[in-house]
């Protein structure tokens, strides 16, 4: 009879799964293959693996710290010459080139330069070029014959492999990703911020107003939502630039000299005002579908009980609205991490994010390199989140 | 892919149509149709093989997409200096034997009547385009002329643009620093070289304007964001000439690259393609091609065939690349050092544009 029963049940289960299949399906090829691939393209690249089958060879017959001999360059100069007829020589001095830069031509120059190696190849090669001698090269190489290594992510990390093979930091002009990942950060928890304290009022305003006036502030809110993004942020260049009207109008008004007009715009002042503006819905929705769920009745509760105004909304009003303010900020915070059309636009010097950079190596075809850094940050967003749950908790985010 | 691939080519094939003997692909536009004006007409005109013209916004791509699925249905494609070469070196292009390219007038050989980097392995350039600045003249009536104007703020006060990539900026840098155009690159090379072009661009860091796109440059200039804005030259040429923008053109420094003509490998019809590209860069064609748009001729002696603009009464040789006094001082761009360079300058780049 208990079999029976729970025979039943399991039966039940099966089939209601059966209708969050699609679901399942739909999110697995559109949400985990692509990032299985990204996190694949990071630690994978087979451009010089691939080309260089004998120095592979050699490679894995000599252990790393090996100095190499006739054999290798022996190797080296056969490969060399492969890539020359089947015309590879670019991919895998590209593959080469993001560890040890300058080196594309090296391969290039070399395979082109291949019918004439004769041995000894050792000194044909670094007579041909010296650089073949650099251990950096080797190194390099050595790490490339293996289509999977964490190359990707020590640039990612601002290091290089150093002449005895040691990972180092690069020097300081060229330390870039760690600041830029730090300041991604600083900078969208700033907007996040600027967003809350926008939005709290409205959402306020718009939850205790007559329905109809609150249907109109509404569609304001949504209005945006409406325009294209790039439109808005276009808009936001008229207003703000130097000969804009917000400085003409300051400049009207007295308040600014004409020659000292105010910088808002191509730089970190730009980039923070207009994502502000770009995603202040998603901070107002949230909080405005939670507080028009609360009973005014409480509030009043609190006053009849001799709280002060002051104690009542902090005591009583704010942490009942705080599941769509922890909804909103996440929401909000999440999506200027990964902004880049905005920054790209009004960015200037300063105001450039991580994403921007992403964006650079994806269409200069460094797919590897680009692939590590936003698996940097999606680690960083989610790290944040763990954070967020211990904190906060996501049972109490209420999106609306 | 593969059928994506197929798919597109069988698309270009019913596109481009299998009546023409010579199919070309450009890029559209005014520049496509100067070249029908000025290439094709003349070349059916002359010989009696009908050719044709295809628009595309990226010639690599579908070059690249053609070779690979086997089914090229173009015969002559122009694409950027770097292209060519890259498209060389993995194998997506014909060879062209220089020998094929006609003498000029004056009996100068092809090899010697071509600008320095001209003909390549694989291309054949037709025209020079160029990287210069511009400034407004309402602002500056005693403007800048050299490189090194750019980059003193004192004498001429105001914003530059600039694009937002190293490449270009830092050419202009070590120019403007005093390093002879010819030895650019050579300076580029070394680790003191970029420190200097570094700490040039670091003495007007306050007064840049950076853009991303190149209709910005322009658009910065009218809008009276900057004094002097750095960017393609046809752009300003057009915003002066058709839009009666106060814009001057300063060449000294200019930056120059080459336009070029390729044939993929497996063209269907290998040798009209390659009597079109003898043609269409012979001296008078290129000539023609240059009164069409304001870009330079890639072969010496057709400057001094080209006089007035198309609209009949502009007179185009101060406005192009190719003119002598615009090449005093100019820098062909160097497609080998930007493929080694371009990942750790462009590091070094963002680094120093986030650090104050």
């Amino acid at each position: 009879m208990t079999l029976a029963l729970s025979t039943a049940r399991q039966k039940a289960r099966r089939r209601a799964m059966l209708l969050v299949a699609p679901l399942f399906l739909f999110i697995v090829v559109t949400f985990v293959v692509p990032i299985g691939q990204v996190l694949f393209l990071s630690v994978n690249n087979d451009g010089f693996s691939q080309t260089a089958p004998k120095l592979g060879a050699w490679f894995l017959a000599n252990t790393d710290g090996t100095v190499p001999d006739e054999a290798a360059y022996a190797a080296l100069a056969a490969d060399l010459d492969q890539m020359r007829r089947e015309k590879t020589a670019g991919a895998a001095g590209t593959r080469i080139n993001d560890v040890v830069p300058g080196s594309r031509s090296l391969f290039t120059s070399s395979a082109r330069a291949s019918r004439d190696f004769k041995p000894p190849y050792k000194e044909a090669l670094i007579a041909k070029d010296a650089r073949w001698a650099d251990p950096r090269v080797w190194h390099a190489m050595r790490a490339a014959a293996n289509p999977n290594s964490l190359d990707y992510y020590i640039i990612a990390a601002d290091r290089q492999r150093a002449e005895d093979g040691s990972i180092q930091q690069v020097p300081p002009e060229r330390r870039l990703y760690i600041g830029l990942f730090a300041s991604t950060f600083a900078q969208s928890a700033l907007i996040t911020f600027l967003c809350l304290m926008l939005a709290f009022p409205i959402a306020h305003l718009i939850a205790h107003v007559r329905q109809s006036t609150a249907n109109l502030l509404l569609i304001l809110v949504l209005l945006p939502f409406w325009t294209s993004l790039l439109v808005r942020t276009s808009s936001w260049i008229v207003l703000l630039q130097r000969q804009g009207v917000v400085n003409n109008v300051l400049v009207a008004l007295g308040l600014v000299d004409t020659d000292r007009r105010l910088e808002l715009i191509y730089n970190n002042v730009g980039t923070i005002i207009v994502m502000t503006h770009v995603l202040l819905p998603f901070m107002i929705l949230p909080i405005y579908s939670v507080m028009r769920m609360i009973n005014p009745a409480y509030v009043r509760a609190a006053r009849s009980l001799g709280a002060t105004s002051w104690t009542a909304f902090r005591r009583i009003y704010v942490p009942l609205t705080l599941p769509g303010v922890a909804a909103g900020s996440l929401l909000v915070f999440i999506l200027a991490v990964g902004y880049y059309i905005t920054p790209a636009l009004v960015g200037g010097a300063d105001g450039q994010l991580i994403s921007n950079m992403i964006q650079y190596h994806l269409s200069a075809s460094n797919w590897s390199l680009a692939a590590a850094l936003a698996f940097i940050l999606l680690v960083g967003v989610l790290v944040l989140y763990w954070i967020y749950d211990r904190l906060v908790g996501v049972e109490n985010l209420k999106l609306g | 892919m593969k059928k994506y691939l197929l798919a597109t080519t069988m698309f270009m094939a019913i596109v481009t149509g299998a009546k023409a003997d010579v199919v070309v692909m450009s890029w559209g536009g005014d520049y496509g149709a100067g070249q029908v004006a000025a290439f094709n007409k003349p070349f059916t005109e002359a010989t009696g093989i009908k050719s044709s013209m295809v628009d595309s916004d990226n010639p690599t791509a579908l070059i690249k997409s053609m070779v690979e699925a086997n089914n090229v249905t173009v015969d002559v494609v122009e694409v950027e200096y770097p292209d060519a070469i890259r498209g060389c070196d993995e194998g997506l292009l014909e060879p062209v034997d220089p020998a094929i390219l006609p003498a000029s007038a004056d009996g100068a050989s092809a090899k010697d009547d071509f600008m320095e980097g001209a003909i390549t392995e694989c291309g054949v350039a037709t025209v020079v385009y160029s990287w210069v600045f511009a400034y407004d003249n309402k602002k500056f009536p005693q403007g800048p002329v050299t490189m090194a104007d750019f980059f003193d703020t004192k004498k001429f006060p105001g914003k530059r643009a600039l694009r937002k990539q190293p490449k270009f900026a830092l050419e202009m840098a070590l120019i403007a620093d005093g390093v002879p155009a010819a030895d650019v690159y050579k300076v580029l090379g070394t680790p003191e070289g970029i420190d200097r072009a570094f700490a040039k661009l670091d003495s007007v860091k306050g007064d840049l304007v950076w853009y991303q796109a190149n209709a910005e440059a322009a658009r910065l200039l009218a809008d009276g964001e900057v004094a002097m804005s750095s960017g393609s030259a046809n752009r300003f040429f057009n915003a002066a000439v058709s839009e009666g923008k106060p814009f001057t053109t300063v060449w000294d420094g200019q930056i120059y690259d080459f336009a070029m003509f390729v044939i993929p490998k497996g063209a269907p019809h290998l040798e009209d393609a390659k009597k079109y590209l003898a043609f269409a860069t012979d001296t008078k064609q290129l000539a023609g091609m240059a009164t069409e748009l304001p870009f330079g001729p890639a072969r010496k002696s057709a400057v001094p065939l080209v006089h007035f603009f198309k609209d009949g009464k502009t007179d185009i040789r101060p406005h192009m690349p190719t003119n002598p006094d615009n090449l005093k001082n100019a820098l062909a761009v160097s497609s080998d050092f930007w493929a080694d360079h371009e990942s750790e300058l462009t590091e070094r780049f963002n680094t120093w544009l986030t650090s104050n």
